[in-house]
């Protein structure tokens, strides 16, 4: 028998129908859907006279523009609110469960699906979200699709593919004090570049990310699509599968002792070919920051902006003019002189309990310095917002001047009121720092939660090793 | 879906490389419940100043490029976010085929479900149409997927990619959905087969769970 990769595994499990030379239709255990991507797609259904076929496989959530203040008011954006009023109808119309922004298990999509152990080793995974790859730290193929894929998933739970080559990642060694999973992948994303992994599958090895709690290895995974690869995947292993045991939809008892039989083999076989391997050693990874307009225009806290002249490649020397211009930022400035404006701790890659734990303890008994506008904590999830509560998370973060929100996409996205003002810079724990993300002008800076929390206790970015970093995951 | 066979127009050249779909639809033309009139907010932070006042330094902007129905661009093209809207955009301002060496996987993909061409073309096939679309403003194209070929009317002619099952959707503008519904006893077989671990899709006591 060939030796297979986890993912060529992944692919043969879910093949319904295929025919030489053309792509082939692929079955989807668990299709993820949200007000922002899905509205287009159930008119569509609608239009044709087609049904949902399978919405027990189909969750939904409001996530991208719900407010995180006080969700007893009223919505005032009206667009966001025809959205959630959609997605309401489509989804009683169509049976699908909804977690509607008062479910105390509402959170972004790429949180809750993991949190609430919808998303299992070995399953497909879609979503209308590019950060769908979260979920591939399960062992799962999770990707995202469009509308008209969105669609086609409702209609059929299948969707068209053609294979994908694969990527292999590793990183190698021991991750120092103070170097987080963020770290790791936008070192690796800097390596790569942000379409280095264009048309692979990416799957995860090596000391540095087995030794990552699966907080750390879905931040990993959702970042993938920063360095082109459609989907991450780490390999399940005990980690994996303690996580997701006792979680509400994960089956119990002897079903889940079965089910981590089959999750065993879910590994990358001994002799499997890569089309691509990518190695790095964890040793010589520093806590990271991006000073440009894409995630891979990353370098370490103790560098400098670049200059563009260093660049070989004329079209990265006007990319990096143009960043530098757009980022309000000098060639040659050291990285940890560049003042902040606010800071955002949350979103699908950084707002799980061990990030907010993490920037907790470093923010403990400290303030947010003067100059620091706002400093927001957006729990991922109701659920992980409780759990922060219950140990005391909140109050330490308020205490420290930090603002404690409900849980949404909020300013990684700037969809709903948390916005990022013109030519503010920001510290930001997000995925994405293209032009106008946070905010039409504004200027994100890329960061894990404790560099993040250490930006705003200190006013501008700080090497994080130099605070007290033993509780950092 | 509108089908694509051939199609000449005026070439727009845009010089940037890893242009992400934020930039081409961002985020607060998102929470449109239809497909249509995204045409008029592409690009649209680049595009316009304050109070929609068309940028006079952007390209689209530029009067001799109005009616371009042929994007020119830089590799990469495409990259970040999933938004259908995106494409939906390009299509609804007049872009019919975009030229590069490369696209982001989701857009690739998103293009084919929306009757637009993204050609793949070599290195430096693209600079030298860049060099050719600079020096003359009103430079057009012709392109001919049956043959997988542009050609300009100096007799300059580049051959692109395109894999066969894509060039097949774009020349019938098939519906995929339609096709794949087709299939529909192969999909019951599927389900059937794998009845066996339905633990995995039917979890026990979460009837009621929202």
């Amino acid at each position: 028998m060939t030796a297979k990769t986890l993912y060529e595994k992944i692919w043969d499990n879910h093949v319904v129908y295929e025919e030489p030379g053309k792509p082939s239709l692929l079955y989807i255990d668990r299709h993820l859907i949200h007000e922002g991507t899905s509205p287009q797609a159930f008119s569509g259904l609608r239009a044709e006279g087609r049904k949902v076929r399978r919405p027990d496989l189909t969750f939904a959530v409001m996530d991208h523009s719900v407010p995180t203040k006080d969700r007893t008011l009223p919505i005032i954006d009206q667009d966001a609110k025809a959205q959630f009023d959609a997605l309401e109808k489509n989804c009683k119309e169509s049976g699908v469960r909804l977690f509607d922004m008062n479910s105390k298990n509402q959170g972004i999509v790429h949180i809750i699906g993991p949190e609430l152990g919808i998303t299992q080793p070995g399953q497909t995974i879609v979503c209308g979200d590019s950060h769908t790859s979260t979920h591939g730290a399960f062992g799962t193929l999770a990707f995202g699709i469009g509308t008209s894929e969105v669609e086609h998933v409702l209609a059929t739970q299948c969707l068209v593919q053609g294979e994908s080559k694969t990527l292999h990642i590793l990183v190698h060694g021991k991750r120092p004090r103070g170097v987080t999973a963020k770290d790791i992948i936008l070192a690796i994303i800097g390596k790569i570049g942000i379409g280095g992994g264009t048309g692979h599958v990416a799957e995860y090895g090596g000391q540095a990310i087995r030794e990552l709690s699966m907080d750390g290895r879905m931040t990993v995974c959702n970042m993938t699509i920063e360095g082109g690869a459609r989907a991450g995947m780490v390999a399940p292993d005990e980690t994996t599968f303690a996580y997701l045991e006792g979680r509400p939809f994960v089956p119990r008892g002897k079903e889940f002792q079965e089910a981590v039989e089959r999750w065993e083999l879910l590994t990358t076989d001994d002799g499997a070919k890569f089309d691509m391997t990518v190695e790095l050693q964890a040793e010589n990874i520093a806590p990271q920051v991006t000073w440009g307009t894409n995630p891979g225009m990353v370098t370490g806290v103790t560098d400098r902006v670049p200059d563009p002249g260093s660049f070989q490649n004329p079209d990265d020397q006007k990319a990096t003019e143009r960043a530098l211009h757009y980022m309000g930022l000098k060639a040659g400035t050291p990285i940890v002189d560049i003042p902040v404006d606010r800071v955002f701790i949350g979103s699908c890659t950084n707002s799980r309990l061990d990030d907010l734990r993490a920037a907790a303890h470093l923010v403990a008994g400290k303030h947010v310095a003067k100059n620091i506008k706002q400093a927001l904590i957006v729990p991922g999830s109701r659920g992980i917002k409780a759990a922060a509560e219950k140990e005391g998370l909140d109050k330490i973060f308020s205490e420290a001047g930090f603002e404690w929100r409900d849980a949404g996409c909020s300013m990684c996205i700037g969809m709903n009121a948390d916005v990022l003002p013109p030519h503010e810079r920001s510290a930001s724990t997000s995925n994405r720092n293209f032009e106008g993300r946070q905010g039409r002008d504004s200027r994100t800076h890329l960061v894990s939660p404790v560099m993040a929390a250490a930006a705003a206790i200190a006013g501008h970015f700080v090497d994080v090793r130099e605070f007290d970093v033993t509780h950092v995951e | 879906m509108k089908p694509f066979i051939t199609h000449t127009g005026l070439v727009l050249p845009f010089d940037r490389v890893n242009v992400d779909t934020d930039q081409m639809v961002p985020k607060q033309f998102l929470k449109a419940l239809t497909r249509e009139g995204f045409g008029r907010i592409l690009f649209y932070d680049w595009r316009y100043l304050a109070g929609e006042k068309p940028n006079p330094e952007f390209i689209l902007n530029f009067p001799e490029y109005k009616g371009a129905s042929i994007l020119l661009t830089r590799a990469n093209f495409g990259c970040g976010s999933s938004r259908e809207h995106a494409p939906w955009a390009i299509g609804d301002y007049g872009f019919r085929a975009i030229l590069a060496p490369s696209y982001a996987d989701i857009f690739y993909n998103n293009c084919f479900k929306n009757g637009i061409l993204p050609a793949i073309l070599k290195d430096s096939d693209i600079d030298e149409l860049f060099k050719r679309a600079e020096a003359d403003r009103s430079y057009t194209l012709a392109v001919d997927l049956p043959n997988q070929a542009i050609t300009d009317n100096q007799g300059l002619t580049f051959t692109f990619e395109i894999a066969p099952s894509r060039k097949e959707v774009l020349l019938k503008g098939l519906d995929d959905i339609g096709t794949s519904l087709q299939h529909v006893g192969a999909i019951d077989a599927y389900e059937r087969a794998h009845a066996a671990t339905a633990t995995m899709y039917a979890p026990v006591d979460v009837k009621n769970y929202t």
